[in-house]
Protein backbone atom coordinates (compact mmCIF):
# COMPACT_ATOMS: atom_id res chain seq x y z
CA UNK A 1 0.00 0.00 0.00
CA UNK A 2 2.23 3.26 -0.95
CA UNK A 3 -0.67 5.56 -1.60
CA UNK A 4 -1.28 6.60 1.71
CA UNK A 5 -3.66 9.41 0.89
CA UNK A 6 -6.00 6.83 -1.22
CA UNK A 7 -9.41 7.15 1.04
CA UNK A 8 -10.05 3.73 1.74
CA UNK A 9 -13.26 2.49 -0.22
CA UNK A 10 -15.97 1.00 1.15
CA UNK A 11 -17.08 -2.80 0.81
CA UNK A 12 -20.45 -2.74 -1.22
CA UNK A 13 -23.83 -3.47 1.16
CA UNK A 14 -25.28 -6.58 0.94
CA UNK A 15 -27.34 -5.99 4.21
CA UNK A 16 -29.19 -2.50 4.65
CA UNK A 17 -30.54 -3.21 8.11
CA UNK A 18 -27.47 -3.76 9.82
CA UNK A 19 -24.86 -2.63 7.38
CA UNK A 20 -26.16 0.38 5.87
CA UNK A 21 -24.25 3.19 4.62
CA UNK A 22 -25.04 6.30 3.08
CA UNK A 23 -22.15 6.84 0.87
CA UNK A 24 -22.78 3.56 -1.13
CA UNK A 25 -23.48 4.05 -4.88
CA UNK A 26 -26.92 2.29 -4.23
CA UNK A 27 -28.16 4.96 -1.83
CA UNK A 28 -27.06 7.88 -4.10
CA UNK A 29 -28.18 6.42 -7.12
CA UNK A 30 -31.87 5.64 -5.20
CA UNK A 31 -32.12 6.03 -1.83
CA UNK A 32 -36.06 5.95 -1.30
CA UNK A 33 -36.23 1.92 -1.26
CA UNK A 34 -33.72 1.27 1.11
CA UNK A 35 -35.15 3.99 3.00
CA UNK A 36 -38.56 1.66 3.05
CA UNK A 37 -37.09 -1.11 3.78
CA UNK A 38 -34.84 -0.11 6.69
CA UNK A 39 -38.54 1.52 8.06
CA UNK A 40 -39.65 -1.82 7.70
CA UNK A 41 -37.44 -3.39 9.94
CA UNK A 42 -37.00 -0.80 12.49
CA UNK A 43 -38.11 2.75 13.75
CA UNK A 44 -33.79 3.08 14.42
CA UNK A 45 -31.19 0.58 12.75
CA UNK A 46 -27.25 0.70 13.24
CA UNK A 47 -24.31 0.01 11.05
CA UNK A 48 -21.37 -0.63 12.83
CA UNK A 49 -19.15 1.50 9.59
CA UNK A 50 -18.10 4.89 10.84
CA UNK A 51 -16.98 3.63 14.01
CA UNK A 52 -20.62 3.08 14.66
CA UNK A 53 -23.45 5.25 13.51
CA UNK A 54 -27.42 5.15 13.99
CA UNK A 55 -30.34 5.54 11.30
CA UNK A 56 -33.68 6.84 12.81
CA UNK A 57 -36.07 5.58 9.98
CA UNK A 58 -39.47 7.22 10.80
CA UNK A 59 -40.31 10.76 11.35
CA UNK A 60 -41.43 10.42 14.91
CA UNK A 61 -38.08 9.06 15.76
CA UNK A 62 -36.40 11.75 14.45
CA UNK A 63 -38.09 14.13 15.49
CA UNK A 64 -37.47 12.66 18.83
CA UNK A 65 -33.56 13.12 18.55
CA UNK A 66 -34.27 16.94 16.86
CA UNK A 67 -35.95 17.71 20.44
CA UNK A 68 -33.56 15.72 22.35
CA UNK A 69 -30.29 17.64 22.93
CA UNK A 70 -29.60 16.27 26.27
CA UNK A 71 -28.57 12.90 24.65
CA UNK A 72 -27.84 13.48 21.18
CA UNK A 73 -25.00 16.57 20.32
CA UNK A 74 -24.08 18.86 17.59
CA UNK A 75 -20.72 19.15 18.22
CA UNK A 76 -20.17 16.67 15.46
CA UNK A 77 -22.83 17.22 12.40
CA UNK A 78 -21.06 15.13 9.73
CA UNK A 79 -21.01 11.38 9.81
CA UNK A 80 -17.82 10.63 8.38
CA UNK A 81 -14.71 7.58 8.41
CA UNK A 82 -12.85 9.46 11.12
CA UNK A 83 -13.91 11.15 14.38
CA UNK A 84 -11.23 14.37 14.76
CA UNK A 85 -10.85 16.67 17.56
CA UNK A 86 -13.60 18.77 18.28
CA UNK A 87 -12.79 22.15 17.64
CA UNK A 88 -14.04 24.91 19.29
CA UNK A 89 -16.75 27.52 17.43
CA UNK A 90 -16.41 25.14 13.98
CA UNK A 91 -19.68 26.41 12.73
CA UNK A 92 -21.71 28.21 15.67
CA UNK A 93 -25.10 27.60 16.42
CA UNK A 94 -25.44 24.67 14.22
CA UNK A 95 -22.33 22.96 16.05
CA UNK A 96 -23.42 24.92 19.12
CA UNK A 97 -25.64 22.54 21.50
CA UNK A 98 -27.26 24.53 24.45
CA UNK A 99 -26.84 26.55 26.16
CA UNK A 100 -23.83 28.42 23.78
CA UNK A 101 -26.68 27.82 20.81
CA UNK A 102 -29.14 30.44 21.20
CA UNK A 103 -27.48 33.39 21.30
CA UNK A 104 -25.24 32.31 18.29
CA UNK A 105 -28.50 31.68 16.35
CA UNK A 106 -29.82 34.46 17.59
CA UNK A 107 -27.38 36.45 16.26
CA UNK A 108 -27.49 34.98 12.92
CA UNK A 109 -31.90 35.00 12.31
CA UNK A 110 -32.54 38.64 11.77
CA UNK A 111 -30.06 39.05 8.01
CA UNK A 112 -32.53 36.02 7.23
CA UNK A 113 -36.23 36.71 7.98
CA UNK A 114 -38.87 36.71 5.45
CA UNK A 115 -38.91 40.56 4.63
CA UNK A 116 -35.44 40.32 5.06
CA UNK A 117 -35.71 38.04 1.87
CA UNK A 118 -37.93 40.19 0.00
CA UNK A 119 -35.24 42.80 -0.55
CA UNK A 120 -32.81 40.11 -2.02
CA UNK A 121 -35.63 38.63 -3.84
CA UNK A 122 -35.01 41.32 -7.00
CA UNK A 123 -31.01 40.20 -7.39
CA UNK A 124 -31.81 36.63 -6.84
CA UNK A 125 -34.25 37.25 -10.33
CA UNK A 126 -31.55 39.15 -11.93
CA UNK A 127 -29.35 35.99 -11.33
CA UNK A 128 -32.02 33.24 -12.70
CA UNK A 129 -32.18 35.43 -16.02
CA UNK A 130 -28.76 36.33 -16.00
CA UNK A 131 -27.87 32.56 -16.66
CA UNK A 132 -30.83 31.54 -18.56
CA UNK A 133 -29.74 34.02 -20.72
CA UNK A 134 -26.38 32.31 -21.09
CA UNK A 135 -27.58 29.02 -22.64
CA UNK A 136 -30.92 29.57 -23.56
CA UNK A 137 -30.07 29.52 -26.94
CA UNK A 138 -28.19 26.37 -27.28
CA UNK A 139 -31.18 24.05 -27.02
CA UNK A 140 -29.62 21.95 -24.72
CA UNK A 141 -28.27 22.15 -21.47
CA UNK A 142 -26.94 20.66 -17.86
CA UNK A 143 -29.28 22.88 -15.65
CA UNK A 144 -26.90 21.24 -12.46
CA UNK A 145 -24.06 22.80 -13.69
CA UNK A 146 -25.07 25.79 -15.63
CA UNK A 147 -28.26 26.74 -13.47
CA UNK A 148 -29.56 25.37 -9.89
CA UNK A 149 -25.46 25.23 -8.82
CA UNK A 150 -24.69 29.50 -9.32
CA UNK A 151 -28.04 30.88 -8.09
CA UNK A 152 -27.39 30.25 -4.27
CA UNK A 153 -23.37 30.86 -4.16
CA UNK A 154 -24.54 34.09 -6.30
CA UNK A 155 -27.23 35.07 -3.93
CA UNK A 156 -25.44 34.21 -0.46
CA UNK A 157 -22.12 35.82 -1.53
CA UNK A 158 -24.09 39.16 -2.66
CA UNK A 159 -25.80 38.91 1.18
CA UNK A 160 -22.17 38.47 2.27
CA UNK A 161 -20.37 41.24 0.18
CA UNK A 162 -17.82 39.03 -1.26
CA UNK A 163 -17.09 38.88 -5.23
CA UNK A 164 -20.08 36.66 -7.42
CA UNK A 165 -16.95 35.76 -9.55
CA UNK A 166 -15.70 33.85 -6.90
CA UNK A 167 -18.26 31.17 -7.25
CA UNK A 168 -16.39 28.36 -8.56
CA UNK A 169 -13.80 28.74 -5.59
CA UNK A 170 -16.61 28.65 -2.77
CA UNK A 171 -18.17 25.52 -4.78
CA UNK A 172 -14.97 23.57 -4.29
CA UNK A 173 -14.23 24.18 -1.20
CA UNK A 174 -17.98 22.47 -0.54
CA UNK A 175 -17.04 19.39 -2.77
CA UNK A 176 -14.17 19.17 -0.64
CA UNK A 177 -15.78 19.68 2.73
CA UNK A 178 -18.91 17.91 2.23
CA UNK A 179 -18.46 14.83 -0.21
CA UNK A 180 -14.99 14.03 -0.45
CA UNK A 181 -13.48 15.13 3.38
CA UNK A 182 -16.62 12.18 4.85
CA UNK A 183 -13.51 9.49 3.82
CA UNK A 184 -10.53 12.20 3.00
CA UNK A 185 -9.81 14.20 6.40
CA UNK A 186 -6.94 16.26 4.60
CA UNK A 187 -9.68 17.48 2.15
CA UNK A 188 -11.77 18.72 4.77
CA UNK A 189 -8.84 20.57 6.46
CA UNK A 190 -7.32 22.20 3.68
CA UNK A 191 -10.21 23.57 2.13
CA UNK A 192 -11.19 24.64 6.08
CA UNK A 193 -7.80 26.38 5.73
CA UNK A 194 -8.63 27.94 2.34
CA UNK A 195 -11.85 29.60 4.01
CA UNK A 196 -10.43 30.85 6.76
CA UNK A 197 -7.45 32.88 4.78
CA UNK A 198 -10.10 34.29 2.01
CA UNK A 199 -12.26 35.18 4.98
CA UNK A 200 -9.56 36.34 7.14
CA UNK A 201 -8.67 38.73 4.40
CA UNK A 202 -12.39 40.15 3.75
CA UNK A 203 -12.49 41.04 7.55
CA UNK A 204 -9.12 42.80 7.70
CA UNK A 205 -10.39 44.79 4.74
CA UNK A 206 -13.78 45.95 6.67
CA UNK A 207 -11.62 46.67 9.85
CA UNK A 208 -10.86 49.64 8.01
CA UNK A 209 -13.50 50.37 5.93
CA UNK A 210 -17.08 49.09 7.09
CA UNK A 211 -19.27 47.95 4.25
CA UNK A 212 -23.26 47.17 4.93
CA UNK A 213 -23.37 43.53 4.22
CA UNK A 214 -23.59 40.61 6.10
CA UNK A 215 -19.74 40.00 7.18
CA UNK A 216 -19.92 43.64 8.51
CA UNK A 217 -22.96 43.02 10.24
CA UNK A 218 -21.42 40.29 12.32
CA UNK A 219 -17.79 42.21 13.10
CA UNK A 220 -20.43 44.44 14.51
CA UNK A 221 -22.48 41.72 16.13
CA UNK A 222 -21.86 41.95 20.47
CA UNK A 223 -22.78 39.24 22.87
CA UNK A 224 -24.86 39.74 25.49
CA UNK A 225 -22.31 41.78 27.80
CA UNK A 226 -21.24 43.75 24.92
CA UNK A 227 -18.47 42.49 23.72
CA UNK A 228 -17.69 41.53 20.28
CA UNK A 229 -17.48 38.06 18.74
CA UNK A 230 -14.34 35.88 18.59
CA UNK A 231 -12.65 36.06 15.61
CA UNK A 232 -13.14 32.25 15.52
CA UNK A 233 -16.80 32.65 15.85
CA UNK A 234 -17.05 35.34 12.98
CA UNK A 235 -15.05 32.89 10.98
CA UNK A 236 -17.13 30.06 12.22
CA UNK A 237 -20.45 31.59 10.96
CA UNK A 238 -19.20 32.65 7.70
CA UNK A 239 -17.89 29.35 6.59
CA UNK A 240 -21.24 28.25 8.08
CA UNK A 241 -22.65 30.28 6.06
CA UNK A 242 -21.31 29.53 2.87
CA UNK A 243 -21.02 26.00 3.21
CA UNK A 244 -24.82 26.11 4.57
CA UNK A 245 -26.02 27.90 1.34
CA UNK A 246 -24.69 26.82 -1.32
CA UNK A 247 -25.12 23.16 -2.53
CA UNK A 248 -28.18 22.67 -0.19
CA UNK A 249 -30.53 24.81 -2.11
CA UNK A 250 -28.40 24.12 -5.67
CA UNK A 251 -30.05 20.27 -4.90
CA UNK A 252 -32.82 21.75 -4.22
CA UNK A 253 -33.69 23.36 -7.31
CA UNK A 254 -31.69 20.87 -9.10
CA UNK A 255 -34.22 18.29 -7.71
CA UNK A 256 -36.91 20.50 -8.67
CA UNK A 257 -35.99 20.82 -12.21
CA UNK A 258 -35.33 16.96 -12.36
CA UNK A 259 -39.05 16.18 -11.47
CA UNK A 260 -40.37 18.98 -13.36
CA UNK A 261 -38.27 17.38 -16.49
CA UNK A 262 -39.74 13.98 -16.20
CA UNK A 263 -43.17 15.28 -14.95
CA UNK A 264 -45.10 17.47 -17.59
CA UNK A 265 -48.73 17.43 -16.11
CA UNK A 266 -47.05 18.72 -13.01
CA UNK A 267 -44.96 21.04 -15.08
CA UNK A 268 -48.13 22.34 -16.95
CA UNK A 269 -50.10 23.33 -14.26
CA UNK A 270 -47.58 25.10 -12.64
CA UNK A 271 -47.51 26.78 -15.67
CA UNK A 272 -51.13 27.57 -15.76
CA UNK A 273 -51.31 28.18 -11.86
CA UNK A 274 -47.91 30.09 -10.81
CA UNK A 275 -49.82 30.99 -7.78
CA UNK A 276 -49.27 27.12 -7.18
CA UNK A 277 -45.73 27.26 -7.07
CA UNK A 278 -45.30 28.06 -3.32
CA UNK A 279 -47.18 24.91 -2.05
CA UNK A 280 -45.05 22.52 -4.87
CA UNK A 281 -41.66 23.84 -3.32
CA UNK A 282 -42.93 22.60 -0.28
CA UNK A 283 -43.75 19.37 -1.85
CA UNK A 284 -40.41 18.95 -3.95
CA UNK A 285 -39.08 20.03 -0.50
CA UNK A 286 -40.68 16.87 0.82
CA UNK A 287 -39.61 14.48 -1.40
CA UNK A 288 -36.76 15.64 -1.94
CA UNK A 289 -35.06 16.89 0.74
CA UNK A 290 -31.10 17.31 0.34
CA UNK A 291 -29.73 17.59 3.74
CA UNK A 292 -29.44 14.79 5.97
CA UNK A 293 -27.67 16.16 9.05
CA UNK A 294 -26.00 14.02 12.28
CA UNK A 295 -25.78 14.19 15.94
CA UNK A 296 -23.34 12.58 18.43
CA UNK A 297 -25.00 10.33 20.96
CA UNK A 298 -23.58 11.67 24.41
CA UNK A 299 -25.67 9.70 26.63
CA UNK A 300 -27.53 6.59 26.77
CA UNK A 301 -31.34 6.55 26.00
CA UNK A 302 -33.95 4.85 24.40
CA UNK A 303 -35.63 6.20 20.34
CA UNK A 304 -39.20 5.05 19.73
CA UNK A 305 -38.37 2.19 21.75
CA UNK A 306 -34.82 1.43 20.73
CA UNK A 307 -31.90 1.55 23.36
CA UNK A 308 -29.15 4.01 21.79
CA UNK A 309 -26.02 4.05 23.42
CA UNK A 310 -22.90 6.86 23.14
CA UNK A 311 -19.86 6.58 21.29
CA UNK A 312 -22.23 6.43 18.19
CA UNK A 313 -23.05 8.82 15.46
CA UNK A 314 -26.47 9.27 14.72
CA UNK A 315 -27.39 9.76 10.48
CA UNK A 316 -30.62 12.63 11.13
CA UNK A 317 -31.92 11.57 8.06
CA UNK A 318 -34.57 14.53 7.41
CA UNK A 319 -35.57 13.06 3.94
CA UNK A 320 -36.02 9.50 5.05
CA UNK A 321 -38.53 10.59 7.66
CA UNK A 322 -40.60 12.88 4.91
CA UNK A 323 -41.11 9.47 3.52
CA UNK A 324 -42.41 8.44 6.71
CA UNK A 325 -46.48 6.80 4.94
CA UNK A 326 -47.28 7.07 9.03
CA UNK A 327 -46.81 11.25 8.57
CA UNK A 328 -47.58 11.65 4.87
CA UNK A 329 -50.50 9.96 2.84
CA UNK A 330 -48.79 8.72 -0.55
CA UNK A 331 -45.81 10.07 0.82
CA UNK A 332 -43.52 8.17 -2.26
CA UNK A 333 -45.86 10.46 -4.74
CA UNK A 334 -45.24 14.04 -5.69
CA UNK A 335 -48.42 15.59 -5.08
CA UNK A 336 -47.56 19.05 -6.38
CA UNK A 337 -50.76 20.74 -4.19
CA UNK A 338 -50.43 18.70 -1.12
CA UNK A 339 -52.35 21.04 1.38
CA UNK A 340 -51.05 19.69 4.60
CA UNK A 341 -47.51 19.14 4.71
CA UNK A 342 -45.35 19.08 7.98
CA UNK A 343 -42.31 18.44 6.07
CA UNK A 344 -38.85 18.54 8.28
CA UNK A 345 -36.71 19.62 5.37
CA UNK A 346 -35.32 22.50 7.25
CA UNK A 347 -34.96 20.58 10.09
CA UNK A 348 -36.75 19.92 13.23
CA UNK A 349 -36.20 21.94 16.97
CA UNK A 350 -33.70 24.74 17.66
CA UNK A 351 -31.22 24.37 14.73
CA UNK A 352 -34.21 24.57 12.03
CA UNK A 353 -32.41 25.98 9.51
CA UNK A 354 -31.24 29.38 9.67
CA UNK A 355 -31.67 29.93 6.11
CA UNK A 356 -34.93 28.19 5.38
CA UNK A 357 -36.96 31.53 3.90
CA UNK A 358 -33.69 32.45 1.77
CA UNK A 359 -33.64 28.91 0.46
CA UNK A 360 -37.29 28.87 -0.18
CA UNK A 361 -37.13 32.19 -2.13
CA UNK A 362 -34.73 31.23 -4.27
CA UNK A 363 -36.17 27.80 -5.14
CA UNK A 364 -39.61 30.05 -6.03
CA UNK A 365 -37.84 32.53 -8.19
CA UNK A 366 -35.38 29.50 -9.38
CA UNK A 367 -38.45 27.91 -10.70
CA UNK A 368 -41.23 30.63 -11.76
CA UNK A 369 -38.07 32.61 -13.80
CA UNK A 370 -37.24 29.07 -15.21
CA UNK A 371 -40.68 27.80 -16.22
CA UNK A 372 -41.23 31.81 -17.60
CA UNK A 373 -38.60 31.87 -20.02
CA UNK A 374 -37.89 27.74 -20.54
CA UNK A 375 -42.13 25.95 -20.27
CA UNK A 376 -41.21 22.87 -21.97
CA UNK A 377 -38.02 20.71 -21.42
CA UNK A 378 -37.15 17.03 -20.99
CA UNK A 379 -34.22 14.82 -19.61
CA UNK A 380 -31.91 14.68 -22.47
CA UNK A 381 -31.53 10.47 -23.23
CA UNK A 382 -28.57 10.70 -24.52
CA UNK A 383 -26.58 12.45 -21.18
CA UNK A 384 -27.03 10.70 -17.73
CA UNK A 385 -28.05 12.39 -14.56
CA UNK A 386 -25.65 12.30 -11.88
CA UNK A 387 -26.46 12.58 -7.71
CA UNK A 388 -24.21 13.84 -5.13
CA UNK A 389 -23.04 11.58 -2.11
CA UNK A 390 -23.27 11.91 1.79
CA UNK A 391 -24.84 14.80 3.24
CA UNK A 392 -26.37 16.53 0.68
CA UNK A 393 -28.17 14.95 -2.17
CA UNK A 394 -28.66 16.15 -5.54
CA UNK A 395 -28.40 16.73 -9.09
CA UNK A 396 -24.76 17.09 -10.43
CA UNK A 397 -25.42 16.57 -13.89
CA UNK A 398 -28.76 16.98 -15.19
CA UNK A 399 -28.54 17.04 -19.14
CA UNK A 400 -31.72 18.75 -20.15
CA UNK A 401 -33.05 19.39 -24.17
CA UNK A 402 -35.15 22.41 -24.13
CA UNK A 403 -37.80 22.90 -26.30
CA UNK A 404 -40.65 21.09 -27.49
CA UNK A 405 -39.88 17.59 -28.38
CA UNK A 406 -40.17 17.09 -32.17
CA UNK B 1 -73.99 30.21 14.09
CA UNK B 2 -70.16 29.02 13.75
CA UNK B 3 -68.12 29.10 16.03
CA UNK B 4 -65.43 31.89 16.54
CA UNK B 5 -62.23 30.39 16.26
CA UNK B 6 -58.94 31.91 17.63
CA UNK B 7 -55.25 30.88 17.04
CA UNK B 8 -52.48 30.85 19.55
CA UNK B 9 -48.57 30.24 18.71
CA UNK B 10 -46.71 28.12 21.27
CA UNK B 11 -43.55 30.67 22.24
CA UNK B 12 -41.19 27.96 23.06
CA UNK B 13 -42.64 25.31 20.45
CA UNK B 14 -42.10 27.71 17.61
CA UNK B 15 -39.03 27.22 15.84
CA UNK B 16 -38.94 30.49 13.16
CA UNK B 17 -40.45 28.03 10.18
CA UNK B 18 -42.60 30.84 9.19
CA UNK B 19 -44.99 28.41 7.27
CA UNK B 20 -47.73 30.49 9.17
CA UNK B 21 -47.09 33.72 8.11
CA UNK B 22 -47.28 32.41 4.93
CA UNK B 23 -50.53 30.54 4.59
CA UNK B 24 -52.28 33.13 6.77
CA UNK B 25 -50.61 36.54 6.92
CA UNK B 26 -53.47 38.16 8.09
CA UNK B 27 -53.36 35.77 11.50
CA UNK B 28 -49.86 35.72 12.35
CA UNK B 29 -46.90 37.89 12.66
CA UNK B 30 -43.27 37.87 13.16
CA UNK B 31 -40.77 38.99 15.65
CA UNK B 32 -37.22 40.76 14.53
CA UNK B 33 -35.99 37.15 14.83
CA UNK B 34 -38.91 35.66 12.61
CA UNK B 35 -40.34 33.47 15.29
CA UNK B 36 -43.91 33.57 15.06
CA UNK B 37 -47.06 34.91 17.14
CA UNK B 38 -50.79 35.25 16.49
CA UNK B 39 -51.97 39.01 15.32
CA UNK B 40 -53.65 41.10 18.15
CA UNK B 41 -55.40 38.20 20.26
CA UNK B 42 -55.33 35.44 17.80
CA UNK B 43 -59.19 36.09 17.08
CA UNK B 44 -59.99 34.84 13.22
CA UNK B 45 -61.94 37.03 11.38
CA UNK B 46 -64.91 35.17 9.50
CA UNK B 47 -63.73 33.98 6.55
CA UNK B 48 -60.35 33.48 7.47
CA UNK B 49 -61.47 29.89 9.38
CA UNK B 50 -59.28 27.68 6.74
CA UNK B 51 -56.91 29.41 6.54
CA UNK B 52 -56.36 29.03 10.37
CA UNK B 53 -56.81 25.27 9.88
CA UNK B 54 -54.02 25.11 7.26
CA UNK B 55 -51.56 27.57 9.10
CA UNK B 56 -52.02 24.47 11.87
CA UNK B 57 -51.38 21.77 9.77
CA UNK B 58 -48.38 22.89 8.07
CA UNK B 59 -46.55 23.68 11.41
CA UNK B 60 -43.76 21.58 11.49
CA UNK B 61 -43.15 21.97 15.27
CA UNK B 62 -47.00 22.03 15.96
CA UNK B 63 -47.02 25.24 18.07
CA UNK B 64 -50.05 26.47 16.87
CA UNK B 65 -53.44 25.57 18.70
CA UNK B 66 -56.70 26.28 17.25
CA UNK B 67 -59.41 26.80 19.55
CA UNK B 68 -63.66 27.18 19.17
CA UNK B 69 -64.63 30.20 21.30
Amino acid sequence: MSDVEQPAAHPPVTDWVHDFDHTDPQWTEDPFPIWDELRAASPVVHTKRFLGCYLPTTYEAVREIANDTEHFSSRRIIVRDVRPEITRNAAPPITSDPPEHKPAKQLLLPPFTPDAMKKLEPRVRAICNELIDGFISEGKVDAAARYSKYIPVRAIAHMLGIPESDSDLFINWIHMILELGIKDESKLLQAVQEMTAYFGGHIEARKNKPTGDLISYLMNARDKNGNPLEDTHVLGSLRLLLIAGIDTTWSAIGSSLWHLAKTPADRERLIAEPGLIPTAVEELLRAYSPVTMAREVVKETTVSGCPVKPGNMVLLSFPAANRDPKMFPDADKVVIDRRENRHAAFGLGIHRCVGSNLARMEMQVALEEWLKRIPDFRLDPAGTVTWSQGTVRGPRQLPFLLGKAM
Amino acid sequence: MAERLKVHVDPDKCQGHARCKALAPELFELDEYGNAHEAGDGTVPAGLEDKAWLAKSNCPEIAIDVTEE
